[in-house]
Parts: C-alpha cells; structure tokens; sequence
C-alpha cells in the first residue's frame, strides 16, 4: 500500500497488465506475441509525445499544450515532403522536424507571454496556424519516406521494436531530467508555486519557455518518426494525440495540478491506452460503443488511482 | 457606567477578548460610542485596531465579553450590526470593479429592489455624492474599473453614507483619505462633523493625526490589545498622542552597534514616486524599513528583488535572497521534502553539468537543521508537517546558505515563537558581521530597534530615515504618522 502511494505510476501497470490478460485470454493466447509488439510500437509514440506534455502540465493549473497534434502533422509532412524518398536526406529531414518543433515552441511562449494569453488558447490557435500551415504545404500529397527510414521504424531488434527502444531511452533521459536534474526541480517548483518560484531565485519564465520548446520538439520528433512509420504524413495523423497525450500524463499518476509528475507513469498508461482499444477490437465492438468503453474505463482508472493515493492537492 | 449611559450608546463593547492561537489581539477591551460623536481610534500596528472593528462590524465574534448595539444584548454578527445600523468603509477597497457605481449601490443596499430600481439607486448614489464632495466628476453609470482609485474611495465612502431606508447610525471609516488627496480630505471630514453634528457616530481610523485630531470628538488610542487612554481631542495633541501610542517604560537600549554606512553604496535608490527619501545600503548593514504594515515595504522589497534577478536567465539571481513572510503566498512548496525547499536556491552551488548531487544537498540538510535547529526527525518529512516556526527557519536556511550577498526579509517573524526569534536575531548578526546585508521589513518594534539603521515608511514612500540611538519608538511613530491634515 504505501509502495503504491508512494508510487502512483503503478495503478497504471495494474490495469494494463489486467488488460493484457483479459485480451490474451479471449483469443486462446495465440496472439500474445503480435499484441505485445504492437502494444510497444503504437505506445511509444504516445509516450513521445506523452512526455513532452508531461514537463508542460507539471508546470502547474492551466498550463497544457493544445498543439502537440498539429505539430506533428506539420513536422511529418515538411520534413518528408523535403527528403521525397531521397536517402541522403535523411538526417537533413530530422533537422526539419526538430526546427519546426523549436519554432512551434517560441511562438507558443512568445503569445502566452507577450499577448498574455492562457496557454489553453494560445496553443490551440497556435495549432490551427500550424495544421493550416501543413494543408497549405500538403495538398493531399502522399510522399513516401526514405526507404531506410521507412525499414528502421518497422523494424525491430531482437523482437523489441526499434521506436520502442528509442521511446525508453527518451524516457529514461526524462527520468533523471526529471527526478535529478536542476530543471526538473525547478519546472517542479514552478508548478506549486509560481510566486514563491520566482521569489526563491528561479527564472521562471526561461525555464517554461524551455518547457514549451522541449514538449513541441518531441511532438515534431513524434510527427516524424510516425509519418515514417505509417508510409506517409496524413493530414489527420495527429488528431488522436490530442486526448492521448494529456490522457496518459494523467492516467500515470502525474498531478494535473502540476508540482508532481512521474515517467514511468507514462509508460503504463501509454501501453493501457493501446490495450484497451485491442481488447475492445477483439471483442468485436463497433465504433461507438468502443469510444464510449474507452472514455469509461479512463475515467475508472483515474478514479481508483486518485481514491488509493493523494496527489497532495 | 450607569444603565442610562448605555441604552443610548450606540454601541459598547464591554472587556471584549479575541485571542488568535496564543497571540492575544484584543486583551479586554471597553469602547463606547454615542450617537452624536466621532471617536478617533490609532494606535500602532497590531495594537488591535483592526481586531475591535472586526469585533463592533460582526465579523468576528468575541470570545469574551459582550457587545451590545443601542444598549440590546442581540448577540453578534454581521447580521444584527448591519440590522443596528453599523456600517464599515474598508481600508481594502471593496466595490466590484467590473459593475457600474450604481450597480455597487444596489450591492450595499438590498433594499433597493423592485421595477425602476437603478434610477432610485441613481438619484440616491448621485445626491450623496454631491453632498459629500461637492464639485466630483464621477459618472454614477460608468463601471467601477474605470474610476481612479480616489474616485473609486469617494464613490465607497457615499455608498455608505447613502441612505435608503434607515439612515446609518455608525460608520466606521477605516483609513478612508488613503487615497484622497488634501481637498477631498477636507471635505469628507467636513462632512463627518456635518453627519455628527446631525446624531450620526462615526469611529476613524486615521495615520493622519491631524485629521484625528480636527475632526474627533473623542480618541481612542490602543495599544497591545487594551485601550490605553481615551480622552476628550483637547486633551490631546500631536506629541501627546504619539507619546500614548509608545511604549516609554519599555524602551531598552540598543544593543546593535553601528557599522560603518560610507563607501560606495549596494543600492541606491531614488525617492519613490519622486517624494520623501531616497534609499540606500551598504554591505554588511541590517536595515529596517518601519511604518504602518501595507505603507510600501513588501512592495519595495518585491520590486527590489525583480530588479536584481532575472525571469530569464539562470544564475542572475546569486545577490539576492528573499524570506517570505507570507509563506503559502510566497515561501513554500508544499508538495515538497523539508530538503527540497531548503535547497531550492542553492542548488547551482553543488551540481555538475546540471544534476544535483543528492550527498551534497543531504550535507547541506544536516548542516542547517544542527545549525538553526529545525524540529524534525527527518529532513525527508513534507515541509508542511512542520509547524509555522520551524517553516519560517527552513526559509531563512533556504536565503542563508546561497551566497547571495543581499538578504531580503518580508516581515518573517509574524507567527514566529520568542525563542526561534532570539535564534534568528543572533545569526542576523553574525551574518551581518561577516558582510551580507540585510533589508528586513517588520511591523514589530523590538527587530526593528535592531537595525543599524531604519527607513519608516508612510503612503507607500520614505518618510524618515533614522540611524543609531534615533531608533526609538517614539520617533518611528512620528514618522508612521502624519502630524498634520495631509
């Protein structure tokens, strides 16, 4: 008991693990082996993004992203549209995808801060520049990524998938920013208490400026690597990171009131949120009702998790 | 007393007590007021001004001794004060800024209700402000948030004078020319003695002792929770009231000796706002800054800080420390370990390429709870699980172990027991000696009799500057409040 509340993260693992059975169960286990890849593919996006609005919500009441799907509907796109399939270009492409990122993330703090905007609405009309952006450089075009490019998302290293791998040393790196860094302390600070923040020496607004910049650079990242996965930037790709990104942050046990936020979390919720939609998928349900049991299960996570630890606010 | 007296006091509070935890706000208070008569009240800070309005307004219930209004024991509340026609002018402004002055009126006059109600609010708000202070440009239909804060003042002070139904038999005027300048100050106490002279009682609460001293008929003054005199206004002048104010008997020697304030300056600060008198420190000074709380201080200190550290850039704020006074405001973090808010500002000092190195930040830790005594069995425990003494020595070690060399202090030691006190004053020294300076904002006389040198504050500016044996209590009154009408 007092390991679970010490650690919140791991009501997330509980539920994914049930999860995991129950859906390995109902197709006589045949599957195990293919969900499980897939779990660990699909989550690693989530939890590259997931991670990024983590460092943004631990910054305290009203602080969230709003432009992570836009972003890596953008970066996706620019960056393949600039390589077209050609292979030398593929370290050039990345460097668009994280430009477009850092550019997002200026922009962003630049209206919260100098048009004193709230960051909800600063960020999303900040998104619908961006998504236009990419409609505009688009045009419905399909450009294929760079066949290398293309193998490495795919593929994997001894049955553990390559973006997978790039997903835990990301968050293993979030981890010690995080739990032993200066900023992670300060972003953590800033999230109690923005005034005393300010007051015990902190520079406040460098520090969620950096804050913003990081969690649209790994949106970017994600934006690329996804667009490579999949074959091809779509104009949609990123529509469902909006709830996911913020759904994970919450569902692993990091505080929405800021102050108080976890890695490893992300982690669990992110293969959750995968599970959950196979298991519905197993058993066949259509659409609807599938994003109605999805939405309720959410909610009953969130609630069990808060009901057996305090996140102190 | 005789029976009669009080049936037609307005009010009267018999050895009223308010305790708040140990500290004792009010220590058996006995305050009459009659119809017909304006009490000035002053007294010092914390001498339970505030505490005794609360008190007659119903805010707050005695926890000994009784009030009664128009000689009935009704019991208290905001309720039956408002029902006796008690009513209050806040120090803190208190109209909705986003709703029209009329709009305000109905707000304070529930009464006004019904078809047509905004032109008779309209009618009523208008002629009292023509009364009170003739010659106004205050539109009564514009939105609060566009008035100056004057007007905003003039406009609360007529929506209480306002009568609708009953005329108000008791207004309390809570510092009410604060933001008034000397003309509108002069009418509203004309029409104070207007009202008095008509049966209405006013009690004022006033810096300015002149206004006090031209406009009461009788005054009160306080001190440590007790009336310590109260006596006709012919008794009294300028000097007399600020020598009732002082604590004489008490005064002790200083026992801080005086540092040597030439060379060139840390800080040096021009007048505010252009009036009173420019600020300076130099190293290894203790400074107080004096006054009545909210003249100024936390917000020299506040903007002080700002100018001396970067939003920005890390590393900029190694000159500067800051001790909350207000904790939860600006001094804590509650979600953290006692450590963790401890080393939040040093951490700079004990990390390499970025990361903390978690056996320094332990040593840091021990170090200081040995050093200031932090009560604790684990410096690991939330901050919160410390009492309000023992939060306030974690944020002096916090300051203390950075290497800034200027020390700012919020009035750190409200709710401070004496011991830790004596605690403190002696690291402040030895602090102090080695070379760090420190600027440190108290509303209590005795820290600020341990300055080397003091700034009183009033209206938001310097007023005086006082060094070695001038820091009396005497003379820092004389500059808290103003001699003549402003």
């Amino acid at each position: 008991m007092s390991f679970a509340s010490r650690h919140p993260w791991v009501w997330a693992y509980l539920a994914t693990s049930i999860v995991w059975l129950i859906t390995i169960l109902f197709t006589g286990g045949t599957s195990a082996g293919g969900l499980t890849q897939a779990a660990f593919t699909f989550a690693a996006f989530s939890v590259i993004v997931g991670i990024g609005q983590m460092f943004v919500i631990t910054l305290g009441p009203g602080n969230v992203d709003l432009s992570v799907p836009a972003t890596m509907t953008l970066a996706g796109t620019l960056s393949l549209k600039y390589m077209d399939g050609g292979e030398g270009l593929v370290l050039a492409g990345f460097g668009i995808a994280v430009a477009v990122g850092v550019v997002v993330g200026i922009v962003n703090y630049a209206l919260i801060k100098l048009l004193r905007i709230p960051p909800i609405i600063a960020t999303l009309s900040m998104s619908f520049i961006v998504q236009s952006t990419a409609i505009w450089s688009n045009r419905g075009l399909r450009v294929k990524p760079p066949e290398s490019l293309a193998s490495f998302t795919t593929s994997d290293i001894g049955g553990v998938p390559n973006i997978a791998l790039f997903a835990v040393l990301l968050a293993v790196f979030a981890w010690f920013l995080l739990e032993k860094s200066i900023y992670g302390r300060w972003i953590s600070a800033i999230g109690q208490s923005q005034f005393a923040a300010r007051m015990a020496g902190i520079p406040v607004d460098g520090t969620r400026f950096v804050t913003y910049v990081v969690c649209a650079v790994l949106a970017a990242i994600c934006g690329f690597l996804f667009a490579s996965f999949s074959g091809g930037a779509a104009l949609n790709m990123g529509a469902e990171y909006l709830l996911t990104s913020i759904a994970v942050v919450v569902i692993g046990g990091s505080a929405v009131a800021g102050g108080n936020s976890n890695v490893p979390g992300i982690w669990g919720a992110s293969l959750f949120m995968f599970l959950v939609v196979s298991m519905l998928n197993t058993y066949g349900f259509g659409a609807g009702v599938r994003l109605i049991l999805t939405g309720l299960i959410i909610i009953s996570v969130i609630l069990v998790a808060s009901g057996k630890f305090k996140t102190g606010r | 007393m005789t029976d009669a007296a009080q049936n037609i006091s307005v009010v009267a509070a018999e050895g009223v007590k308010v305790h708040f935890g140990p500290v004792k706000a009010l220590d058996g208070v006995d305050l009459t007021i009659e119809p017909g008569e304006c009490v000035g009240l002053v007294g010092h800070n914390g001498a339970g001004k505030s505490t005794i309005v609360n008190v007659i307004n119903g805010g707050l219930a005695p926890h000994d001794g009784a009030v009664r209004y128009a000689g009935r024991d009704a019991g208290t509340g905001i309720a039956v004060a408002r029902a006796n026609g008690v009513r209050c002018v806040f120090q803190e402004l208190s109209l909705c800024p986003n709703l029209t002055v009329v709009e305000n009126t109905r707000v304070m006059h529930p009464e006004l209700r019904g078809f047509g109600w905004r032109g008779r609010a309209l009618s009523i708000i208008r002629a009292k402000l023509d009364e009170i202070f003739p010659g106004h440009h205050i539109d009564c239909t514009a939105a609060v948030e566009d008035l100056s804060i004057a007007e905003r003042q003039m406009v609360e002070i007529s929506i209480i004078f306002a009568r609708v139904h009953e005329a108000p038999r008791l207004v309390i005027l809570d510092e009410p020319t604060s933001s008034l300048d000397a003309g509108l100050a002069r009418q509203l106490m004309d029409y104070v003695r207007r009202f008095v002279d008509g049966g209405g009682s006013v009690l004022l609460i006033s810096h300015i002792l002149g206004e006090i001293l031209s406009t009461a008929d009788r005054i009160v003054v306080m001190k440590d929770g007790r009336v310590v005199a109260s006596r006709q206004v012919s008794m009294f002048d300028v000097g007399s009231l600020v020598q009732a104010m002082g604590n004489v008997v008490k005064e002790q020697a200083r026992n801080a000796t005086v540092v040597q304030s030439s060379g060139t300056p840390l800080v040096d600060l021009p007048a505010i706002r252009g009036r009173g008198l420019p600020f300076r420190a130099h190293k290894g000074e203790v400074i107080g800054l004096a006054g009545l709380a909210g003249h100024g201080q936390t917000d020299m200190l506040l903007s002080l800080y700002r100018t001396l550290s970067s939003d920005w850039l890390p590393g900029q704020g190694s000159a500067v420390a800051f001790v909350a006074g207000d904790r939860s405001l600006n001094g804590t973090f509650p979600l953290w370990s006692i450590l963790n808010n401890l080393s939040i500002s040093s951490l700079g000092g004990f990390a390499t390429a970025g990361f903390v190195k978690r056996d320094h930040e332990k040593t840091l830790g021990e170090d200081w709870k040995k050093r200031i005594e932090i009560r604790t069995p684990d410096m690991k425990n939330g901050i919160l699980s410390l009492s309000g003494g023992n939060q306030q020595k974690v944020l002096f070690a916090r300051a203390l172990s950075t290497r800034a060399t200027m020390v700012l202090m919020d009035d750190p030691m409200r709710g401070v027991d004496v011991g830790t006190k004596q605690e403190v004053y002696s690291m402040l020294r030895a602090e102090a000696a080695v070379g760090r300076t420190f600027l440190w904002y108290s509303t209590e006389m005795d820290e600020i009799r341990l300055c080397d040198r003091v700034y009183v504050f009033r209206d938001g500016v310097i007023s005086a500057e006082l060094v070695g044996d001038d820091i009396t209590e005497g003379r820092v009154l004389e500059a808290s409040f103003e001699g003549e009408a402003a």
